[in-house]
């Protein structure tokens, strides 16, 4: 009996002492959650790369005085799986989730993270709800939504003369949000909209009868409010229906340096879009890039993918400022913390986060490089014009956002 | 008399011929796969979930011959099937053949899981966002109808298709081998009697099967992004269409595809929302007034 008490203690001294040590090393290790698409349309636009870019920024960032992990998951672009992921990290004790691109994803895992008090950095959804009717205390929301890119893209398109509009869009709350933001701006300039057709998401890969319908409106711009190879496929399948040929422009919405790269110059030269990062731009995005090649396999970086390293250098530079104790105390702290201090990385420049969420950097307008003008690899955006930072997002006042108007 | 058309139809006549004809298009491949399925399953009673993956590979194997060996289309159209049909052999002779005693469930499960595996790998060999695959020169430019602008190349893969679609049936039901094929699936051990090499008339079957699907995906090549997520898009669908068709009915298969294809270009016209679950909605209506298919033999 007494040996079995004592055996029973030891056996519970024994217990209790590795979960005790196991808490103190999790105290000091700040957690980050890659949540992203790693198998389905998105991934080459972030996905593994997305993860090495994270990673590189742990490695840079270095020792100070705290330890770093870096997990990831793969999301497959349903809000179910991507909520139910994010509450069992948080629940784990992850301290930030980053990346989640699919706006409908990442407005549900914005829920979750409010919901459990924990910072929450998304680079990858583009519904700029995220930062208007649907922002948090928890939120951020890094380089890019369907605003900025409604404005840098459509406006230009509505300025060289594209004045009717049918849109092509994804339907769910991404391809809603950029058809919305454009249309605004596409009035606004004057134009006008012919109408739309929303398709279903993601099961469409034969866009023929969408283009012809868009073709028979007589409108001068098909604005395609979708992304990835959905985007290739509508570009493709322009091209064999002659549509381009016929005088219609094609307004590539939303598009990665990768979907150019996957089209292939000869059948992507001229398209105008936007991004608030390219590799090529100055002696900063060269010098990160170089740093960054050796990790992904030979792809370069695009803005979704590099702002993983971007947000990822700001997180733990907010961490470090305020103690890993009290940053893992409050997602809302940690996120008003990251917003007191200024951003500058490699990849953005110098930034700040506005009260509403948003991460502020300036948008480039690019035109995609004729193969004769194209001289190395990834050789393939002109820049046609430049946003400055303060006027590329939404103004704060006008998104609708809570924490703005409290 | 146009006019009083469309404002019987709602749309402007043009736009509902164009998509009809599109509708066609997508059909030609629906009928491809559904054939292959079709095939199969008759004889070997698997339900070959493999099918998008090997539909995937032949479009693949399309890009890897010219990316790699310089060959075009044409060599691809000859070479592609081939070297997917004997990798599905090499399949059917290590995994499948191992399953036919037993009930469809694990047929179903087996082929599903090599499935995914081979989109998995492909995946991670060459991305997702797929890879560019030029329509070839003499099947480049497009007629204009007046109506809309037709593509020299989609107008191809409906001749193709149905080449291909009739050639099976011809085979199947107008030929001695066709017969015993036929025969085989009735009663295999009278057949066996009779000296034929039963076992290995299924492989060959199993591989022809794979290689239709492998042609599908030549065809598919120049039109969609070559990329591994391809077939899992279509073959859910193309399962629909063999269910309404009725499982293992030739005939049924290649109708029901064509029919199909114009059901949903016709949905892309009047509700595109709903375009990619009318045809899940003509299953389950099918279903329930007739269990067997339009075609099938209950």
């Amino acid at each position: 009996m007494s040996l079995s008490r004592r055996s029973a203690l030891l056996t519970g001294a024994a217990l209790g002492i590795a979960p005790l040590s196991r808490a103190g090393a999790q105290a000091n290790t700040i957690r980050i959650g890659v949540l992203n698409d790693m198998s389905g349309p998105y991934r080459d636009i972030s996905g593994p790369y997305g993860v090495a870019c994270a990673k590189q920024a742990v490695a840079e960032f270095g020792a100070q005085g705290f330890n770093v992990e870096v997990i990831n998951a793969d999301h497959q672009n349903k809000p179910d799986v991507g909520a139910g992921l994010a509450r069992q990290w948080y629940d784990q004790g992850v301290d930030m989730i980053l990346d989640v691109p699919t706006s409908s994803v990442g407005l549900a895992v914005a829920q979750v993270a409010k919901e459990k008090n924990k910072a929450y950095i998304n680079t990858g959804s583009a519904t700029s709800d995220l930062t208007g009717s649907a922002c948090q205390a928890t939120t951020v929301h890094w380089m890019y939504d369907t605003y900025m890119l409604a404005k840098s893209t459509g406006s230009a398109m509505v300025k060289a003369g594209g004045d009717s509009w049918f849109f092509l869009t994804a339907d769910y709350a991404f391809g809603h949000a950029l058809e919305r933001d454009t249309a605004a701006f596409v009035r606004a300039a004057g134009g006008e909209v012919k109408g739309q057709v929303r398709y279903p998401f993601p099961s469409t890969t034969d866009f023929s009868s969408f283009l012809v319908q868009a073709q028979a409106s007589r409108a001068k711009v098909i604005g395609m409010a979708n992304a990835g190879a959905d985007t290739i496929n509508t570009i493709k399948q322009a091209a064999e229906f002659g549509i381009t040929r016929r005088g219609v422009k094609l307004a590539a919405l939303l598009m990665f340096l990768a979907d150019v790269h996957a089209l292939g110059l000869q059948t992507a030269q001229g398209l105008v879009l936007t991004e608030s990062f390219y590799w090529d731009l100055n002696d900063r995005t060269r010098a990160v890039t170089r740093r960054l090649l050796p990790h992904l396999s030979g792809a370069y970086p695009n803005m979704a993918s590099i702002a993983n390293y971007s947000a990822t250098l700001h997180f733990l530079k907010a961490v470090k400022d305020m103690g890993v104790a009290a940053a893992k105390a409050s997602g809302t702290e940690l996120v008003n913390r990251m917003k007191a201090i200024p951003c500058d990385d490699d990849a953005f420049g110098a930034g700040s986060i506005r009260a509403d969420g948003r991460k502020l950097c300036p948008s480039y307008l690019f035109e995609v490089k004729s193969p004769a003008e194209s001289k190395g690899p990834y050789d393939y955006y002109k820049l046609l014009g430049t946003t400055p930072a303060g006027e590329a997002f939404r103004p704060l006042n006008e998104g609708n956002c809570a924490l703005v108007r409290s | 008399m146009l006019d009083a058309i469309e404002a019987f139809l709602g749309v402007p006549a043009p736009l509902l011929f164009g998509q009809l004809l599109l509708g066609l298009i997508n059909g030609a491949f629906y009928a491809m796969l559904s054939l292959g399925l079709a095939v199969i399953f008759g004889l070997l009673n698997i339900i070959n979930f493999t099918h998008g993956a090997q539909f995937m590979m032949g479009a693949f194997a399309a890009w890897m011959l010219l990316a790699w060996a310089g060959l075009g289309y044409w060599w691809a159209l000859l070479l592609s099937p081939i070297i997917v049909g004997f990798t599905g052999i090499i399949l059917e002779k290590l995994f499948i053949s191992r399953l036919y005693k037993l009930d469809h469930l694990y047929g179903l499960l087996l082929t599903l899981g090599l499935g995914l595996i081979i989109e998995g790998v492909f995946r991670n060999e060459f991305g997702s966002s797929g890879l560019p695959y030029r329509i070839p020169a003499e099947l480049s430019g497009a007629w204009d109808l007046g109506f809309m602008f037709m593509p020299i190349y989609r107008g191809w893969v409906v001749v193709a298709a149905l080449f291909f679609c009739i050639a099976t049936w011809l085979i199947i039901e107008k030929t001695r081998l066709g017969a015993y094929l036929r025969a085989a699936t009735e009663r295999a051990e009278l057949v066996q009697a009779f000296g034929i090499n039963v076992p290995r008339m299924i492989t060959l079957t199993y591989g022809a099967g794979v290689a239709l699907a492998a042609v599908a995906g030549v065809l598919a090549a120049p039109i969609y992004s070559v990329n591994p997520q391809m077939g899992s898009n279509l073959i859910i669908v193309v399962f629909a269409v063999v269910v309404i068709g009725g499982m293992g009915s030739i005939l049924g298969s290649i109708v029901t595809g064509f029919g199909l294809g114009i059901v949903e270009g016709l949905t892309k016209v009047y509700y595109p929302e709903a375009s990619a679950t009318v045809i899940f909605v003509i299953m389950a209506i099918v279903l329930l007034a007739r269990p067997a298919g339009l075609f099938g033999r209950a």
